[in-house]
């Protein structure tokens, strides 16, 4: 057992379960004394067991590849990914047939790749919960913090990871929505006295601005990996994945719905702010068709406070995440 | 090296584990025996700080798990409840443990041979038998090639073919100069493979102790005698200032005696044996003993005369049975030991 010993493959003794000892005599219930027969342990080394393997210092980098193979090898990434490209890229391209027929569809040039992503996003928010709950439900996180015990640094590598996954993929289907509505509903002509129409207008014909390009595929792409790294931060403060899940859906719809049922005079002033702060209503602001009242929103500031609020939630989980039990 | 100094451990106004102090060596197996709920696997969860200690201390190597900078390096644990997501494949969940250590990633290969699982690495472990399951634990436990290997209850599952391999493997990384920790609420099963024992109940300390000594301290030994004139042979042993008790099927016990000094009274006196052995009261039974006091969960409404098992060793009292009479057969209330063994014996 030398230390200086280079690791080539197995560790010698390691390769099959060792030998077997000389065959143990068989001990009924009142004669034989097991343990005495195979006391004759050796001597312990000296110093203890040194290993041959090389080892390294753990640090971030270690956590954040352990977790990119997490992530990528169970079946809930491939299904939640998936059904999320293929509900905005396939209801925009439903999206663009119905409305290419139109002369002026009545909105932005990009706006219509809303519809998939408002259903797409609760894709993306199931993942970031799971991505969590589910070590809390198999009992994975055991194994995890014994690997790494640092549990900040676990949390930090589960939000990185997931982050950039679910923002690349989200933007990357956005973009491809962006495309196809671009190119479908192109060439859209303003009707007779089209000032204050919406939309960007060149020339008479509807275009999409930079800013609106940008809100459409990056923005909206930032936005829903926001909510997933909020579910995430949810899903960890639970530790239960249907509680998150539910939890995260009442926080994206309800506020909505609620406004929906406010109809008296009394209350307008509460149903304007429900609305104005609805998670629906920033992400259709990016899309620049925004539910509340003011029609120049972008939806950036909205996107800001959202990130404050993933923020808080992800300190907030990082403080119980030290103190619980697991 | 493992310390635990004053480790206590509440769940509200449940005490799990109370106020241990011992330490775990390197070069041996030592053996973590308790009942269950004594308090065995939260022990082993403060270790690796799962959770966190109400009072006390645990250090590994001198220092406190969390602030380890190759953690899978210094422990490898199997822990009771299986820490697997069904979903990924055992290669990758070896895989991405490897990861957070800067492991290499041909040892994934190299242990799940070892383990004999080579075959299913890239099946996924929902499907696994409860053996499979525990060996991809112990797979997980020695991917580090850690100086500490924990196991709790580690042959729960295996098939008697397995529960052999994980003895010898437990002797083997031993006998390296690790510290190998193992827990299990059966004492047979420690005697098989432990040196050294340490014995909790409701999570207090019973015995820090080798597992020879163990032994020595805790077994009653006697001769058993049979013979066609057992009233002679009484008489004859009574004569020679022996105790000789009958037991039930008939025999002689004598306790304090050896087998030899008796083989030559007898040839003395001409007195036709058919048996004469020296006999030992199982560990089990020393075990049950020792925790009689402790017992969580007891079997309170085993009917009269069932064999004796820890249920009825927790309603007796421990100090009755210590210091009972040998094979007092017969007795209005014999000590529960007793019929169990009586019961084992025939
Ligand atoms: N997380 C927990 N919350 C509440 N009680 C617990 C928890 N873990 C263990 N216990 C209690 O602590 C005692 C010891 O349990 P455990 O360590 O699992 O025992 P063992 O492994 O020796 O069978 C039991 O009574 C159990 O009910
Ligand atoms: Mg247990």
């Amino acid at each position: 057992m030398s230390t200086q010993q280079q690791y080539e493959g197995p560790l010698p003794g390691h390769q099959a379960p060792p030998a077997p000892p000389a065959a143990p005599a068989p001990h009924g219930p009142q004669g034989g004394w097991p343990g005495q027969q195979n006391a004759g342990h050796q001597a312990p080394a000296a110093g203890g067991y040194t290993s041959p393997i090389p080892m390294a210092r753990t640090h971030l980098g270690h956590a954040l590849v352990s977790e990119w193979t997490k992530i990528r090898s169970v079946r809930s990434t491939m299904w939640t990914l998936g059904v999320m490209f293929a509900l905005v890229v396939g209801i925009g391209l439903l999206t663009a047939v119905g409305l290419s027929g139109d002369s002026y569809t009545g909105m932005p040039l990009l706006s219509g790749g809303l519809f998939g992503l408002m259903l797409g996003q609760i894709c993306v928010i199931t993942l970031g919960v799971l991505v969590i709950t589910s070590e809390y439900g198999t009992g994975m996180i055991r194994t995890t913090l014994t690997a790494c015990p640092r549990r900040g640094r676990v949390l930090l590598a589960k939000a990185v990871v997931f982050f950039v996954l679910a923002f690349v993929m989200t933007t990357l289907a956005c973009s491809l929505t962006a495309l196809v509505h671009s190119t479908m509903l192109s060439g859209q002509e303003a009707p007779a006295g089209a000032s204050g129409m919406p939309g960007t207008w060149e020339d008479g014909t509807l275009v999409a601005s930079g800013g609106e390009w940008f809100g459409a595929t990056v923005g909206a792409g930032l936005y829903v990996a926001l909510l997933g790294l909020l579910s995430l931060a949810i899903g960890a403060l639970l530790r239960h994945s249907a509680g998150a899940i539910t939890l995260m859906l009442g926080v994206v719809l309800l506020p909505l719905v609620m406004a929906l049922f406010m109809a008296g005079e009394a209350l307008a002033t509460v149903r304007e702010k429900l609305i104005e702060f609805s998670p629906l209503n920033g992400l259709a602001s990016l899309y620049r068709i925004p539910m509340a009242e003011d029609q120049d929103a972008t939806g950036w500031p909205l996107l800001g406070g959202l990130a404050c609020v993933t923020l808080v939630f992800l300190v907030l989980a990082y403080t119980l995440l030290n103190k619980r039990d697991v | 090296m493992i310390e635990l100094r004053e480790l206590t451990k509440r769940y509200g106004e449940k005490t799990a584990v109370d106020g241990l102090t011992f330490s775990v060596r390197p070069g041996v197996v030592t053996g973590f025996l308790g009942p269950n709920g004594a308090g065995k696997s939260t022990t082993m969860r403060l270790m690796i700080g799962l959770d966190s200690p109400t009072h006390g201390d645990v250090r590994i190597d001198g220092e406190h798990y969390d602030r380890m900078r190759e953690p899978l390096h210094s422990i490898g644990a199997l822990l009771e409840a299986k820490g697997v997501h069904g979903g990924r494949t055992a290669y990758n969940h070896l895989l991405c443990m490897a990861q957070s250590n800067g492991i290499p990633e041909r040892r994934v290969g190299e242990v799940l041979e070892m383990v004999g699982l080579q075959d299913v690495a890239r099946k996924r472990p929902k499907g696994f038998s409860l053996g499979m399951g525990q060996r991809l634990g112990i797979a997980g436990a020695l991917l580090g090639d850690p100086r500490i290997l924990m196991f709790d209850e580690p042959v729960n599952g295996l098939d008697p073919e397995g529960i052999h391999w994980i003895r010898t493997l437990m002797q083997h990384l031993a006998r390296e100069g690790r510290t190998v920790f193992v827990s299990s609420h059966l004492m047979s099963e420690m005697a098989q493979t432990a040196q050294h024992l340490i014995v909790i109940g409701q999570g207090r300390l019973l015995a820090d102790t080798s597992m020879n000594q163990f032994i020595a301290e805790n077994s009653r030994t006697y001769v058993r005698l049979r013979t066609p004139e057992p009233e002679r042979a009484r008489d004859v042993l009574l004569e020679a200032g022996h105790r000789p008790v009958t037991a039930e099927d008939g025999s002689l016990e004598v306790e304090g005696a050896r087998a030899a000094t008796l083989g030559e009274l007898a040839a003395e006196r001409r007195l036709v044996l058919h048996e004469l052995s020296e006999q030992r009261a199982s560990l089990e039974e020393a075990f049950m003993r020792l925790t009689a006091g402790s017992v969580e969960y007891h079997a309170h409404d085993l009917p009269e005369g069932s064999a004796g098992g820890p249920g009825e060793a927790a309603s007796g009292e421990p100090g009755e049975a210590a210091s009972g009479e040998p094979g007092a057969a017969g007795a209005p209330a014999p000590a529960w030991g007793e019929n169990w063994r009586k019961g084992q014996g025939r």
